[in-house]
């Protein structure tokens, strides 16, 4: 399947993900589109469920990415998005699901540089793990 | 289905609306706008779109406490479960607990096409065979284990505790890799799709390993392969719960146990005892253990009080006095420990208690513990814990 697109869904963290996404874009620098940014107050509003039901809509892949640890602007939202995540992957894990699709970065402001390689990393990660095994149950079905 | 069909179905028309239902139903002693009893009279009435809308559907936990004291044998659970069904086909759902985090789980499960790594949770000292008579239903507890991890339990402790069981009277059972979840939350929730999905995959594994005995540690995935499964996919096995199971081994061999100076309460889950009807089998296992104090708390067996949650879903305050008042109910005992047979009973009941907040409530706090690991505890031979 080379010519396989993966669909990531990115929670980006209003104070510095999506920001740092924005440097990355007004700096005109390149990473692949495969990325839908979604724009949240803060990774620690990023519910479980959020990422349950992006696996179910068929994305391949889901990134959280928020405040570096200590730089929380609502002060430990970021380390609680932390252990939500782990308690996620543990799930995922049982599901079957490869480890790697659910993904959580610490992305400051002024780091637009490390958002475009992060997005580039997973897409290139996600293109060897292939499509979700969630996503060809809803292709079958269409 | 029409709401006609579901009223000949469960004998709804004969309701005499005398309202006893509504003097037993756990929800009505604290929410006062919820009545079964209206809620009956509204389905004979037909006035379909109003019980839709209210979503006082999803509140009832289908515990069967009306049905046993209805007069004329409405079967309100039943009734309940298919309403829900038209409801969510007309796009109602209840109110989620978690989000509705445990649903999406048990739907991502229901496609055929994963593979699930749900046996991580055993360890070496634990015997399983690939082929044996015997197969034991493991349900969903690797998968609270990551949710409830504040709860100070590992819910998986339940699976461990009865395979412990089963090995120690020598039963190496069969344990399936990508076993899906029973169902039995989907189906109370009115997603019959998904639940015809796990049922026909579970039936199909089931019937692939040969096994002619199945043994559950869950009350509710033991329900639904008893009553709801002949619905849906066919399943050929003799079926247990593993206390029956230890009960009968019990009557037969007469197993000594070793002491636990203890003084028990024990909690009837809603679907091992008004459900399926087992009160007994429990009870004579735990009094089968030398030094174990059985005090039966005020509400027992059909009377008893249902843990204030089914199918995680419109978990609210009522849910939760509903459990703080079987919680005082145990206290009031005096027992050492609150002895279920349940996993989510046990979840729920420890919830309340993790999660009592800052208000200054009365004391709940007393020990819970699924009765497969008192009796793991105290097998002879084995260490204490």
């Amino acid at each position: 399947m080379s010519d396989f697109e993966p669909k990531i869904v990115a929670f980006a963290c209003n104070w510095c993900a999506y920001a740092a996404a924005d440097l990355a874009g007004t700096s005109r620098m390149s990473y692949p589109p495969n990325v839908e940014l979604i724009r949240v107050m803060c990774s620690g509003m990023v519910d479980p469920i959020y990422v349950l039901r992006a696996f179910e809509m068929g994305f391949d892949g889901v990134l959280i990415a928020g405040c570096h640890p200590g730089d929380c602007h609502y002060i430990s939202g970021n380390l609680k998005a932390e252990e939500r995540v782990q308690a996620l992957q543990r799930l995922l894990h049982t599901l079957g699901l490869e480890d790697g699709r659910l993904r959580l970065e610490w992305c400051s402001t002024a780091e637009g540089e490390k958002f475009a390689t992060t997005v580039t990393e997973f897409v290139a990660k996600l293109k060897e793990l292939g499509p979700s095994p969630f996503r060809i149950r809803e292709e079958a079905v269409a | 289905m029409t709401l006609e069909d579901i009223i000949q179905e469960t004998k709804t028309f004969y309701c005499l609306e005398c309202g006893k239902c509504s003097s037993i139903c756990p929800i009505c002693r604290y929410d006062p706008n919820y009545s079964p009893r209206v809620i009956v009279e509204n389905a004979l009435l037909g006035l379909e779109s109003d019980l839709f809308h209210n979503g006082e559907l999803f509140s009832c936990l289908t515990c069967q406490a009306c049905q046993l004291k209805c007069p004329s044998d409405v079967n309100y659970p039943i009734f309940i479960q298919k309403m829900r069904l038209m409801a969510s086909n007309d796009g109602q759902q209840g109110e989620c607990a978690h989000s509705g985090a445990l649903q999406s789980l048990v739907r991502l499960m229901s496609n055929p096409d994963i593979t699930q790594r749900r046996l991580e949770w055993l360890s070496n000292g634990y015997r399983t065979s690939e082929q044996s008579d015997i197969l034991f239903f493991v349900g969903c507890t690797p998968y609270f284990d990551p949710v409830f991890e504040d709860l100070g339990f590992q819910v998986t402790d339940v699976s461990r505790g009865s395979l412990k069981i089963l090995n120690y009277f020598g039963i190496e059972p069969m344990l399936l890799p990508n076993e899906k979840c029973c169902g039995h939350d989907m189906l109370w929730m009115g997603d019959v799709k998904t639940f015809q999905k796990l049922a026909e995959q579970n039936a199909a594994m089931i019937k692939e390993s040969g096994a002619k005995k199945i043994i559950f540690s869950c009350p509710e995935c033991y329900r639904t392969f008893k009553e709801d499964y002949p619905n849906y996919a066919k399943i050929d096995c003799e079926l247990q719960h593993i206390t029956e199971f230890i009960s009968g081994v019990i009557e037969e061999n007469g197993i000594k146990f070793k002491e636990l100076k203890k003084k028990v309460t024990y909690h009837d889950s809603c679907r091992l005892g008004r459900h399926l009807g087992l009160y007994e089998p429990p009870r004579k296992v735990l009094q089968a253990i030398p030094g174990i104090d059985l005090i039966e708390m005020k509400q027992n067996r059909e009377k008893s009080l249902c843990c204030g949650t089914s199918a995680f879903t419109n978990c609210d305050l009522y849910s939760k006095q509903i459990r703080v008042e079987r919680l005082l109910e145990a206290k009031e005992t005096d027992a050492d420990i609150l002895v279920t047979a349940c996993p989510k009973c046990q979840i729920h009941f420890r919830c309340a208690m993790v999660n009592k907040g800052e208000e200054k409530g009365p004391d709940i706090e007393i020990p819970v513990t699924d009765i497969v690991n008192l009796v793991a505890n105290a097998l002879e031979g084995e260490n204490n814990e």
